[in-house]
């Protein structure tokens, strides 16, 4: 267990998490016995900590695939099935060529329904709100921009307030249908196509979700766009 | 040293003998108690939240909702007792010049573990919680318990002081969290409880609750230890 064990000397007093009496004096530890303790200390800490994050990380890494998984079913209204596509050197592909980590490429999902037809496309973006960044996966029309739904996988907004944006589902049920780039309004009626009503008292909220939908539509929209016509031919 | 009033017998007058014994005194060592005493202290006369004032950051930033005080709580409680029993077992080879490095490993070790513990069993609760589970290392409850007791009794004393601080930290916690969230959401774990016609105290669940809702308690469990301390006068005459 311990390497002083077998070497110490013997009238060496190790435990001394007691202060001597006053009027003895402290006994002197030699700095070797104090770097072991700390490196075997460090090592079995090291070695334990390692075990169990290997053996968690399956059970860690399916709830996130489940979870996006779910995210991906909910903003393209239950396709049949999707393809993931990877963005590599600027192209969108199914089969990215090796050498790339493919978790580290970012991606988009390719929704079909029962019968083929394609849904919609899902992707992640992420920009910051009014505390941190928000996490939206966003469901849309690759061909105009119409929205099909999004979902907040990720915010850490005002508690009562900010964090409507992912609870107040008649703020979400606005964008369906609506077509980026979208403006946020505070008039009851908004009739205009681009027209997003903001939620009270989350303002800012508000327009850093509709922000992050526009940037994203703006970005994946022309990729996908080149990727079905590449598909296509 | 204080070999001398050892009997002759004494592991720690055979030479090489490993472990050596435990020191017949330990200058700051609590006084002899009950196990039930050991427990008990934490729970309630030495409460941390209520009287030791001590994990206050945890105290005001995760307690918006219940299910996370007692995630927060339970968490503390595991590292409590893990880090309490291993200071316990390794005081006898812990110098006292590395006592502090080697305590604060022992905490962060058993808080790493919590950590991935609890994102593999509970993710919700695992991302609401954030930042604060890693926090835990530097609670000030942990290294002072370490230091105060854990070092300088056995094991199972250790393991009793950690489970006493530990249930009276999740119970404070879980008070606070209860209140907060009853108020402020209107639920209780996520169950609608007040209905919809309340209107919920939105700033129950914001920082000001915190402190709002701490105050309250600080002042009822004042109020509940003056009652008793009164009624001991009486009783005295």
């Amino acid at each position: 267990m311990s390497p002083h064990a077998h070497h110490g000397p013997p009238s060496a007093p190790n435990a001394v998490a007691v202060t001597p009496p006053a009027t003895a004096k402290a006994p002197e530890v030699s700095s070797w016995k104090l770097l072991a303790t700390l490196a075997i200390g460090g090592a079995a800490a090291g070695l334990l900590v390692v075990a169990v994050y290997k053996a968690t990380l399956p059970t860690v890494e399916k709830y996130a695939a489940a979870k996006e998984a779910g995210a991906v079913r909910e903003v393209l209204k239950a396709p049949a099935r999707w393809d993931t596509l990877y963005l590599q050197k600027g192209v969108l592909t199914r089969s990215p060529t090796a050498g790339d980590d493919r978790k580290g490429l970012p991606k988009a999902y390719l929704g079909f329904d029962a019968a083929g037809n394609r849904l919609g496309a899902a992707v992640t973006a992420q920009e910051p709100g009014f505390q941190e960044e928000v996490l939206l996966m966003i469901g849309f029309e690759p061909s105009n921009g119409t929205l099909i739904g999004f979902k907040v996988l990720d915010e850490k907004e005002t508690p009562g307030l900010g964090d409507k944006i992912e609870r107040d589902t008649s703020f979400g049920s606005q964008f369906v249908g609506r077509v980026a780039p979208l403006k946020g309004v505070r008039a009851r009626n908004a009739t205009d196509q681009s027209q997003v009503q903001t939620i009270t008292g989350a303002t800012i909220s508000s327009r850093a979700v509709i922000r992050i939908i526009n940037h994203a539509v703006e970005r994946w929209q022309p990729l996908l766009v080149a990727y079905e016509r590449g598909a296509v031919q | 040293m204080t070999t001398t009033l050892a009997p002759a017998t004494a592991p720690d007058l055979i030479p090489g003998a490993w472990p050596p014994a435990a020191p017949e005194f330990v200058p700051g060592a609590p006084p002899p108690a009950t196990l039930w005493a050991d427990t008990w202290r934490g729970i309630a006369k030495e409460n941390p939240v209520l009287v030791q004032m001590l994990g206050m950051c945890p105290t005001m930033a995760v307690t918006n909702v219940l299910a996370n005080g007692i995630a927060m709580g339970v968490a503390t409680m595991f590292v409590l007792v893990g880090s309490g029993l291993f200071v316990s077992l390794l005081r006898k080879y812990i110098a006292h010049e590395v006592r502090i490095t080697s305590y604060i490993l022992i905490i962060a070790t058993f808080v790493t573990l919590a950590d991935l513990l609890l994102a593999a069993s509970f993710p919700e609760i695992s991302k609401a919680l954030g930042p604060f589970i890693p926090l835990i290392v530097a609670n000030c409850l942990l290294l002072g318990r370490a230091e105060a007791f854990a070092a300088k009794v056995g094991p199972v004393r250790a393991v009793a002081d950690g489970m006493g601080m530990g249930i009276g930290f999740t119970l404070s916690l879980a008070a606070m969290s209860a209140i907060r969230e009853l108020l402020g959401r209107g639920s209780l774990l996520g169950f609608d409880i007040l209905g919809p016609r309340w209107e919920p105290w939105v700033f129950m669940v914001l920082p000001a609750g915190g402190f709002f809702t701490l105050g309250l308690l600080l002042i009822t469990a004042a109020w509940i230890d003056e009652l008793r301390r009164k009624r001991r006068l009486v009783v005295a005459k």
